[in-house]
């Protein structure tokens, strides 16, 4: 199987990976997959409340190099975003991005589903409502 | 000194040996007749070039030369073996039984044979991947016409106990089949000392060429028949039709006659690089080897490393070239369904790596191959949440993950 050079790039040289500490208030986590279906990706943002706007991101996953390169990307992105704009981020504009083949595109799907959750994590730490996806068409 | 990239995936196939390659040109250029041309030396040539091809290949596993049956490859031959013996055996039974750790070419086929009609057992592995003798026994009845067991597996290397399954087959009336194409060449393999009637196995996987194999079909005690799956103009004793493809048999021929020269040799030589490969690998925590490691080919090892997957370590070796039980690594994205099927859960299913070394392989090269696969499972650990979450003392199998 051939990998973008984005691909290969980002697993060879993949940005913020590490931890944050998820006790912290302004710390939302969300961790999505499962270790039979070979993908599992945690992902962290440090929001400031004041401006809602994603201080930091950082990401650890279990899974092939496009799952890396694809929660790689969504760190980078992420970064600088306040977080509604942070809900806007596709799937499909990752899979573009890193030039996905059919058969990988669930690993961007996943990665999606990593960035919604941590912002519904650290909304409901923070006592608002989780926000509702819009219906996705696949 | 290593010339990039290492090839370790022998088991999927093997570099053609240059004393091989030397025996074949010459009939695909002068030497180019047809060897069933029987009116002129064209023909007369082509054909003595097959008979002593025959006679090497059948010598490497203790067979008469009658009977090698010339096939396109492993996959053919256990076509040809199945099917043949099921369509020719039909008054008999229409019983099979197998392994579900078998190679697609048996599988598959014996899913075409159900769907015909045919009944198939398919016999579960222990965690070694070993097979129960006592399953094997429960299984034939007097309907099973054949036993159809892999002698040495393709992805974990194990070497079932063949010569008793075959003892168990002939107790009950059936004839017993072995898909050899890992263990020819590589191991000793005598169909007299071990009882079997039909063997397949290929040239590509023994430093011959693509595109040849051949099916072992015993002439005595008893003398087996099969039902031509390919017909047209009665070819090796009306059992497979077509024109014989002489480069490749010769190739077959001679790679047979080094592997039978040099194999104790090899053997002694890999099996030192594999322990070698093997051991340090598992100096890494969270490593487990798959499959048993007493009766296993003496080139492969087959390894798991917890908390990393596979094709994303693949892509880290990217200098050698291994395979993965991975479901990423298939196109099925299924995990390897001979991993599941020794019980292993499927986060281990895929972060396993297959390596097979062979003749040209170095020690320098398993060195490397040492060096990058550590640096690469460290790293890869160092960007698993699995991997955190296990050094913090969580129990994995208590979480409750938000599968898609």
């Amino acid at each position: 199987m051939a990998y973008s050079d984005k691909v290969i790039d980002h697993y060879s040289n993949p940005r913020n990976v590490g931890t944050l500490d998820k006790s912290k208030q302004d710390v939302g986590t969300g961790l999505v997959g499962a270790p039979e279906c070979g993908d599992v990706m945690r992902l962290q943002i440090e929001v400031d409340a004041e401006t809602n706007i994603i201080k930091d991101a950082k990401f650890k996953t279990f899974g092939c190099g496009s799952a890396i390169a694809s929660s790689s990307l969504a760190t980078e992105w992420l970064k600088g975003k306040t977080i509604e704009e942070a809900m806007t981020i596709d799937n499909m504009d990752i899979v573009e991005e890193l030039a996905l083949p059919p058969v990988k595109i669930h690993c961007s799907v996943l990665a999606e589903d990593a960035i919604k959750a941590a912002i519904n994590d650290y909304r409901v730490k923070n006592g608002m409502e989780p926000l509702v996806e819009k219906d996705r068409i696949h | 000194m290593v010339n990039l990239p290492i090839y370790l995936d022998n088991n999927a196939t093997t570099r053609m040996d240059e004393r091989v390659l030397d025996a074949m040109l010459p009939y695909f250029r002068d030497n180019f007749g047809n060897a069933a041309s029987r009116n002129h030396p064209f023909g007369w040539k082509a054909e003595e070039a097959v008979d002593y091809a025959r006679e090497q290949i059948a010598a490497l596993i203790g067979a008469s030369e009658k009977e090698i049956i010339f096939t396109s490859g492993a996959t053919e031959s256990n076509n040809l073996a199945l099917k043949g013996v099921a369509e020719m055996y039909i008054s008999k039974g229409n019983h099979i039984v197998t392994l579900v750790t078998e190679h697609k070419a048996i599988l598959d086929t014996c899913k075409h044979l159900e769907k015909q009609g045919f009944k198939v057992t398919y016999l579960p592995v222990g965690v070694d991947g070993l097979v129960d003798l006592a399953l094997v026994e429960e299984a034939i009845t007097n309907e099973t016409v054949l036993v159809s067991v892999m002698y040495a597996n393709n992805e974990i290397g194990v070497i079932q106990p063949i010569k008793e399954i075959a003892a168990l087959a002939h107790a009950k009336g059936a004839l017993f089949h072995t898909d050899a194409t890992q263990a020819v060449g590589k191991i000793p393999v005598d169909v007299i000392e071990s009882g079997i009637d039909l063997l397949s196995f290929t040239a590509h996987k023994m430093y011959g060429p693509k595109g040849v194999g051949a099916l072992y079909v015993r002439r005595k005690n008893p003398r087996v028949k099969v039902t031509s799956q390919m017909d047209g103009g009665g070819h090796e004793r009306g059992m497979r039709s077509g024109t014989l493809n002489v480069p490749g048999i010769v190739g077959f021929g001679k790679a047979c006659e080094l592997c039978k020269q040099e194999m104790a040799e090899e053997t002694k030589r890999l099996s030192a690089l594999r322990d070698k490969l093997e051991s340090s690998l598992l100096e890494l925590e969270e490593s487990y080897v798959n499959g048993n490691t007493a009766h296993r080919l003496p080139h492969v090892s087959n390894i798991s490393f917890k908390y990393v997957e596979g094709e994303g370590l693949i892509m880290g070796v990217k200098d050698i070239a291994v395979s993965s039980g991975s479901a990423c690594t298939s196109a099925s994205l299924e995990p390897s369904y001979v991993l599941k099927g020794l019980g292993l859960s499927d986060d281990l299913a895929h972060s396993s790596l297959r390596f097979g070394l062979g003749r040209f392989t170095t020690e320098e090269e398993v060195d490397f191959a040492i060096k990058t696969v550590k640096k690469a499972v460290l790293q890869l650990r160092e960007m698993s949440p699995l991997w955190e979450m296990f050094k913090e003392g969580i129990d994995l199998d208590t979480v409750q993950w938000a599968a898609h």
